[in-house]
């Protein structure tokens, strides 16, 4: 079987050992040869020693899912060696560091094994052991170079880039590369049957994670606080928005147009956010599923007081630590109903890093318009893995929706003004504090009338709680609408929200070429809009593709529009890793009784 | 029951001050603690001192967690924007509000069980924070409004209102704020407002976290024989260590007023000064080492060191002074000064390939 620019290969080494440096320099190697590649990190929840996989998708046709079947792993950690050696598909390749012989009991004759030294060459090398045990991973890389057909000028150039400033170390790197792609071009036949050829398909793209897209969108939108607690896998967005503030909001004398503070956990982080809010700054969290249960308290405060509060929830996997390397999206519920008493909070569901970006200002807008917390649910998947995206651009038209929020003169000219009033659509008004003694109000979480004086009297509690249940509905119009695929007149309807996106699109395509059309709507927000309500109804079997156990966007869905859960076919994905299509092509043929194979956990 | 606003009944031969307000103007709701409380007096002395620091009322905000002391930020100054919020909170949501609007006069009131229990942690990184604020913990040693629960400030043998006795070692706030480095540390009475008044003033003045402890009986559930946090007890027990006067900045000060019998000055942030009075020669209130060991001799004697303890002259920690942050309130930096712009990104996505 031979093929180009349509292939998958998968890298294993020892986490801390500088192998992620060699990661991105592979993927962005590919991408800088115009062709469209996916990296997907598989790593321990530890610093240095445990073993780490790093999974590149090539794909000239831009599937960006992750892909099960693996063409060739590079197993660069003996450690793993039985595991990466089952690991390739029947036909496949393994390339090794013969340093380290492989067990012959782990030998296959299913697939062709390719032995490089490259821990040897690296000894024989280099005088310094650090240099021996980082330049390792640029012998495989060059080897891989020659073996998959990487143009070795483009190698050359990114290391330039990054190490102009330290010749020593530029040259030993080049040297490492060269070591790995000879020994691979005299010792094997190169390319391997599936290799690279040029492109011209990532100009006017780039390669981003979802956290540096959010930090960076945060920035542009105008926030000035952040507030959080270190928590995988959140931290490298607020390491992120710190970066962009100091680059963009730093002025010449040192003075800084922002404040970030590192907290003591996360109920202090949310704390932090909403009374930035409530003294009128743009201010927001990042955080992950265990800092989601600690903020519950401070949601509910900011829901019923009516305070904005961007919050994003970065998931991992859960219940509780989880596994806090792997992705999931498990946290649908936990932030859509977040808090006790009633409460419901708008929710927004980024795709990819792209999405991450745009979602950033919209959050803020939501928020202060519609005086209530905001979640954005990204995952570890979108958060951290290096996405392919169109360059990301900016409209400097854009005018922040700041609310409902009286100005000085306002409030100077005011005669009876009260916090909780109805302005339109369940929506009330606010003043700032420093803003005019006349606008001054108390903000409180206990019982409250409209005119936000303390109460214990039921028709004046009811009063508020309804009108902020009607200020939801309104938000209905205006959180994004839903994106649609295919014809819209199938019968069989695939919902689902977040970074499966790539993988549920390329099952439709699969499908499709099995004799099974479908449709696909993505959710990108909650609440749920006319346009989720009507697609449900149009089609008559709806397969709703979730990562978590419990169908939880299933179970919103019928909560919120009361469709028939018997109508809804759970397609399941909750073993910690993204989403292929493979898992979505089994679970609606399982679904429509084609197979008698149930989807659930992937291998 | 809603709030009771207070009748507004105008008194035309009330003194005025700096700002032509009245001390009617500095008012807030009717109090709904129980009579006698002592939250009641320090409210009353919380209104003299932002009236005599002639305190614009909208340029201060009121922050609180919950219980009977996060009440009383609504019995004054209703001109202020006030957030009472969740149980031991307060801390954060203080430092949120100040990162994003350095220019207003933040004060937080909190007690015994919202500081020193459920909410110990954040008053802890307030304080390392050092953000500028005036921390009052209105102590009484009980949780009045769950009808008579023991605190974590309770002194072991004092007695509950039915009498079992406390076995639990005290948190005593002013020794744990020394320990973490805070620039400001008193502790005074509500039932003495002579003393009270000029420390408040002094905190409100003070760059920085500003901690007063004021033992407020409550007459309730803790005003017994029996317990230490009753009226009769901090009368009886009371050392006053470190009295002070304040002297604001539009006074003039004299030389030889700086330097009377006695009379040690220190200099604040905006210069303004506060006086010692009567200290004893062996107390420095500006080593933090000394004002440990006094508050914990008194404490093992069995008084209660009262005054301002603990004053870090010069101080430069406070949380903006650290950050760099600009002078100009974040919330007032106009937007076209925080987005980078269209040409910006497009110049940065060069990085990304």
């Amino acid at each position: 079987m031979s093929s180009t620019n349509d292939f998958a290969f998968k890298i294993a080494t020892v986490n801390g050992t500088g192998s992620a440096s060699a990661n991105t320099l592979v993927m962005q190697s590919i991408f800088r040869m115009g062709i469209p590649v996916t990296g997907k990190n598989v790593f321990p929840s530890n610093i240095q020693g445990l073993p780490t996989w790093y999974e590149v998708r090539v794909s000239g046709d831009g599937w960006n899912a992750r892909r099960q079947e693996i063409d060739l792993v590079i197993a660069m950690n003996p450690e793993t060696y039985a595991k990466d050696v089952a690991a390739v598909r029947s036909g496949g390749y393994l390339l090794y560091d013969s340093t380290w012989p492989l067990p012959s009991a782990l030998e296959r004759d299913d697939i062709n094994i390719i032995g490089v030294p490259c821990g040897e060459m690296c000894v024989n090398a280099f005088e310094r052991d650090r240099d021996r045990v980082l330049l390792r991973n640029i012998v495989y890389t060059g080897a891989l170079a020659a073996l998959i057909g990487i143009d070795t000028d483009i190698i050359d150039a990114l290391l330039t880039e990054k190490f102009s400033k330290k010749k020593k170390l530029l040259d030993a790197n080049f040297k490492a590369v060269r070591l790995g792609y000879d020994y691979a071009a005299k010792h094997y036949e190169c390319p391997l049957p599936f290799s690279l050829s040029p492109l011209n398909k990532t100009s006017g793209h780039i390669l981003m994670d979802g956290n540096t897209a959010f930090g960076l969108g945060a920035v542009f939108a105008g926030a000035t606080v952040g507030a959080w607690y270190p928590i995988t896998p959140s931290t490298s967005l607020m390491d992120a928005f710190t970066a962009f503030c100091k680059k963009y909001r730093t002025n010449a004398d040192g003075t800084k147009k922002y404040l970030i503070i590192q907290a003591e956990d996360e109920l202090a982080a949310a704390g932090m956010v909403i009374g930035a809010n409530w003294a009128g700054a743009r201010a927001f969290t990042a955080t992950a599923g265990p800092g989601i249960s600690l903020m519950q308290e401070f949601i509910g405060l900011a829901y019923y007081a009516e305070m904005p509060a961007v919050v994003v929830d970065v998931q991992r996997v859960g219940p509780s630590t989880g596994m806090p390397t792997r992705t999931q999206q498990a946290d649908l519920l936990a932030c859509a109903y977040a808090s006790h008493g009633d409460t419901k909070h708008i929710c927004l569901y980024p795709s990819d890093p792209a999405e991450c970006f745009t979602m950033a200002p919209m959050s803020f807008d939501l928020a202060e318009t519609f005086m209530t917390p905001v979640f954005v649910l990204s995952d570890l998947d979108i958060g951290m893995n290096d996405w392919m995206i169109p360059k990301l651009e900016w409209d400097d038209s854009y005018v922040p929706a700041r609310g409902n929020v009286l100005t000085a003169e306002q409030v100077a000219e005011i005669s009876k003004w009260s916090r909780f009033h109805d302005t339109g659509g369940g929506i009330p008004s606010r003043t700032l504090p420093g803003s005019g003694g006349k606008g001054a109000f108390f903000t409180r979480g206990s019982g409250h009338s409209l005119s936000g004086a303390y109460t214990e009297d039921s028709a004046e509690y009811q009063a508020v709680l309804d009108r902020i249940a009607l200020k939801f509905k309104t938000a209905e119009g205006a959180v994004p609408k839903p994106e649609f695929h295919g014809s819209g007149d199938n019968e069989i309807g695939l919902v689902a929200l977040g970074g499966t996106r790539g993988a549920v699109i390329e099952a439709m395509d699969r499908l499709e070429s099995q004799g099974v059309t479908c449709d696909f709507m993505r959710i990108k927000a909650f609440p749920f809009g006319p346009e989720v309500t009507e697609f449900l109804e149009s089609h008559d079997k709806l397969f709703v593709v979730e990562q978590n156990r419990d169908a939880q966007l299933r179970s919103m869905i019928a909560i919120e529009t009361g469709t028939a859960r018997d109508k809804m076919i759970p397609v399941l994905d909750y073993a910690g890793l993204p989403l292929t299509p493979a898992v979505v092509v089994d679970g609606v043929r399982a679904g429509l009784g084609q197979t008698q194979q149930l989807a659930g956990v992937q291998s | 029951m809603t709030s009771i606003a207070k009748p507004p009944v105008k008194h035309p031969g009330l003194p005025k001050n700096g700002l032509g307000l009245t001390k009617r103007d500095y008012e807030g709701a009717m109090s709904t603690l129980c009579a006698g409380c002592g939250h009641d007096s320090v409210t009353a002395a919380l209104i003299s001192a932002f009236w005599e620091l002639d305190v614009p009322p909208h340029k201060a905000a009121k922050m609180s967690g919950i219980g009977c002391s996060s009440k009383t930020t609504a019995y004054f100054m209703k001109q202020s924007h006030g957030f009472n919020s969740v149980h031991g909170r307060m801390p954060s949501l203080t430092s949120g509000a100040n990162a994003a609007n350095r220019s207003l006069m933040y004060i937080g009131i909190s007690g015994d069980g919202d500081s020193l229990s459920i909410g110990l942690g954040q008053l802890c990184h307030a304080i390392r924070r050092n953000v500028h604020m005036l921390y009052l913990i209105e102590n009484n040693g009980v949780y009045g409004l769950t009808k008579g629960q023991f605190s974590a400030s309770a002194d072991v043998g004092s007695t509950a209102k039915k009498g079992e006795a406390n076995q639990n070692a005290p948190i005593d706030p002013i020794l744990l704020a020394l320990t973490l480095g805070a620039t400001f540390v008193a502790r005074s009475f509500s039932g003495d407002k002579t003393q009270l008044v000029p420390i408040l003033k002094a905190g409100l003045r003070h760059n920085g976290f500003a901690l007063i402890d004021i033992i407020s009986p409550c007459v309730s559930f803790n005003d017994h024989e029996g317990s230490t946090k009753s009226y009769k007890f901090t009368r009886e027990h009371e050392v006053e260590l470190a009295p002070v006067d304040f002297v604001p900045l539009r006074k003039e000060i004299s030389a030889e007023q700086k330097d009377a019998g006695g009379v040690t000055s220190v200099s604040m942030h905006d210069g303004s000064v506060v006086r010692f009075r009567k200290t004893p020669e062996s107390y420095d209130a500006t080593d933090r080492n000394t004002a440990y060991t006094h508050v914990k001799e008194c404490h093992d004697r069995g008084e209660i060191a009262t005054g301002l303890l603990y004053l870090e002259e010069g101080s430069t920690s406070e949380m903006h002074t650290l950050n760099k942050t600009v002078e100009t309130p974040l919330v007032d930096v106009p937007y076209g000064e925080l987005c980078p712009g269209s040409g910006a990104l497009a110049e940065l996505m060069g990085e990304y390939r």
